[in-house]
């Protein structure tokens, strides 16, 4: 276990490293950050003496060597547009993104299941199809669309949900939610049903294929040979079986779905720090980027982690071979 | 003579496929008195676990029970819905399956799987149920029953599965049990255990069984009365004794010759020739009739239908073997 560990944190580092080389190089392609610093009738002095201030005087190479220094001492830099430690301020827009997220994730399961699992016990129903067919076009639909869509029905002509910016917030246990108030979920509803498509499609697929799967074993039989009702059969012998790998697959995707959610949050102005990053990407604030990548990396690896304890705790057959080693 | 627990009586169970209709059992008569074992003897495909299958009410589609009768303890069964039936099945019916890896789901624990199935039809404690458990547990043999009941089915052998599932068919002490091909999966030694405990367990409590198998050999020394299936119909049905010393049909026979204990020493095993026909391109005669020595024109052109032979037993045949032949 420990020496699992060891290497899934040696591979962290070196994601990071890669990682923060091609940001670093990557946005200093892209243009010159010191015209979007100064005012547009700066003279060449001023020009000058920002550029002196932040290194971009000296050659890539040094300025890059300097900035690894910098992370090396914990120093993650200052963010060009906003002035504050870059660390800081994703840490700061992070908890939003979480909550945005993990509510997504909710939506998923709570809305994906169901009809996936409807779909796979009866696959010729007309009710399965169109489950079907949604769930294509759920994967196909570009996810921006169905965001102005959603703002555009249940904003605009309904009236009922709000289209921008988060509810009121809470600390509990030293996290900020909005979760704690009707008005809270109210503007999540939204952003959250957005971010969540695509994952609701997935685990419907995952779902039907799954339950179809496990409906034709003998297991499914001797069950019903031993003369247990659908509900006991299908929520307990199937749905335990087609948990293992749902449960693996949308932890390895709640990853994706924080990085997804740059476009949800740009859309319904959700303060995270998706939406920070594109606009530190539009102002070139190149602290910031690489304190978003930082912490994503982080993110990914930390979830990753949490899957695999998860995955053996659900599946006896795993857990038990690892306590045999 | 009293009501047999199982009676069987033209039992059809079509399959209505893309392909078209494949009558898997298709007029299959028989039936069991109580604590009788009948042998379900025939090659794979022959329709025996629909048979099977078509008792304990479980036919999915594209499968249905076309016609006949199925009656348990004189009730019929066949019409019931599936409430009803439900509550048949696990309390006056169990089945046991063929492949024990495959029965127990691999996910949850024997206690979960063994008290369900007391709950599903007794409303009792679940540490009620639980000790009823543990009693079936060690009933069919399996050592220290209360730790192993908190275990995973992959901590068990195939055999000690099987077992489990033997427990859990037992929970409701059942009118009829239905094994399919219980221990062809497993390895000789261990058939002959379980094989031996579940006549003692039957004969004990009274319980009529169904034991479906390929091998003649297992049912020699365990039923009662043997049914041979062919083609999804019994072409041979008779006690035990009158089946296997004088068979009157040329397939019985032949399945009788090719089985190793019955041959003399070092002499080859007779083996019937051809294979077990489609049963979606069935002859309009007898379904034998392509692989029979002592098939002729009738055979061809009229399907035998089965009757009763002068030592209490049927067949399908339209000429069955003598005495003579067969010796
Ligand atoms: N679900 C099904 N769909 C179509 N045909 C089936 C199905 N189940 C069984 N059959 C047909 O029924 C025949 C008898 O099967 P079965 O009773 O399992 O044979 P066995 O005697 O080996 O137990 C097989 O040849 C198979 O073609
Ligand atoms: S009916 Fe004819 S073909 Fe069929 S088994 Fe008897 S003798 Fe053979
Ligand atoms: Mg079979």
């Amino acid at each position: 276990m420990l020496a699992f560990i060891i290497r899934r944190v040696a591979q962290a580092l070196f994601v990071v490293l890669a990682m923060v080389i091609i940001v670093f190089f990557g946005t200093y392609v892209v243009g010159d950050p010191v015209w979007m610093m100064v005012p547009g009738d700066a003279t060449q002095d001023q020009i000058e003496q920002v550029r002196r201030e932040f290194g971009f005087d000296k050659p890539v190479h040094v300025q890059f060597l300097l900035f690894v220094a910098d992370v090396l001492q914990g120093e993650f830099g200052r963010s060009y547009v906003h002035g504050g430690s870059a660390i800081g301020l994703i840490l700061d827009r992070m908890p939003a993104t979480l909550e945005l997220a993990l509510v997504a994730l909710i939506f998923a399961v709570v809305i994906g299941l169901p009809l996936g699992v409807f779909a796979g016990l009866k696959p010729d129903h007309p009710a399965a199809r169109t489950i079907m067919a949604g769930s294509i076009l759920g994967f196909s639909l570009p996810t921006f669309w169905v965001g102005l869509m959603l703002i555009m029905f249940f904003s605009v002509m309904l009236g009922w949900l709000p289209a921008t910016g988060r509810g009121p917030t809470t600390t509990v246990l030293g996290i900020e939610t909005s979760l704690l108030t009707l008005k809270g979920w109210q503007h999540i509803a939204l952003p959250a049903l957005n971010l969540a498509l695509l994952k609701i499609s997935l685990v419907i697929r995952l779902a039907r294929s799954g339950t179809r799967e496990a409906s034709l074993q003998d297991y499914v039989k001797f069950a019903r040979a031993k003369g247990l009702s659908p509900k006991r059969i299908v929520g307990v012998h199937i749905l335990k079986n087609i948990m293992i790998p749902i449960v693996t697959v949308l932890g390895l995707e709640f990853g994706s779905l924080v990085a997804f959610s740059v476009v949800t949050e740009t859309i319904f102005a959700w303060p995270g720090m998706g939406k920070l990053l594109l606009e530190s990407i539009q102002r070139l604030d190149r602290p910031l980027i690489v304190a978003y990548v930082m912490v994503v990396v982080l993110l990914f690896v930390t979830i990753n982690l949490i899957v695999d304890i998860l995955y053996s705790a659900l599946d006896p057959r795993v857990r038990l071979a690892g306590k045999n080693e | 003579m009293t009501r047999p627990v199982l009676e069987v009586e033209n039992l059809a169970t079509h399959f209505f496929t893309r392909e078209g209709v494949v009558k898997a059992v298709d007029g299959v008569s028989f039936s069991v008195g109580a604590g009788e074992v009948l042998g379900i003897v025939g090659e794979s495909g022959s329709g025996k676990s629909v048979s099977g299958f078509s008792i304990m009410g479980l036919i999915d589609p594209p499968g249905k029970i076309v016609s006949g009768s199925i009656r348990l303890n004189g009730e019929e069964i066949t019409a019931r819905d599936e409430a009803t039936m439900r509550k048949v099945r696990g309390k006056d019916l169990a089945m046991i399956f063929q492949d024990p890896m495959m029965t127990l789901n691999p996910v949850l624990r024997i206690d979960t799987q063994m008290i369900e199935a007391v709950l599903a039809h007794d409303n009792v404690s679940e540490q009620a149920a639980r000790s009823r458990c543990i009693e079936a547990l060690s009933m069919v043999g399996i050592p220290s029953p209360a730790e192993r009941l908190v275990a995973y089915p992959h901590q068990f052998s195939g055999g000690m599965r099987q077992r489990v599932a033997i427990a859990i068919a037992l929970l409701h002490r059942p009118k009829l049990i239905i094994a399919d091909e219980p221990t062809t999966a497993l390895d000789v030694t261990i058939q002959s255990q379980i094989l031996a405990e579940v006549q003692k367990l039957c004969a004990e409590t009274g319980t009529a069984m169904v034991w479906i198998t390929h091998d003649l050999s297992v049912v020699a020394g365990l039923a009662d009365r043997i049914a041979v299936m062919y083609a999804g119909r019994v072409v041979e049905e008779g006690p035990v004794e009158r089946v296997l010393e004088n068979p009157q049909h040329p397939y019985t026979n032949g399945l009788i010759g090719s089985v190793p204990s019955a041959n003399p020493m070092g002499q080859r095993l007779r083996q019937i020739p051809g294979s077990t026909p489609s049963l979606g391109r069935l002859p309009p005669g007898c379904a034998f009739e392509p692989r029979c020595a002592f098939a002729s024109d009738l055979c061809r052109q009229q399907r035998p239908a089965i009757g009763p032979d002068s030592g209490g037993a049927r067949v399908a045949c339209h000429h069955p073997l003598s005495r003579a032949r067969a010796s």
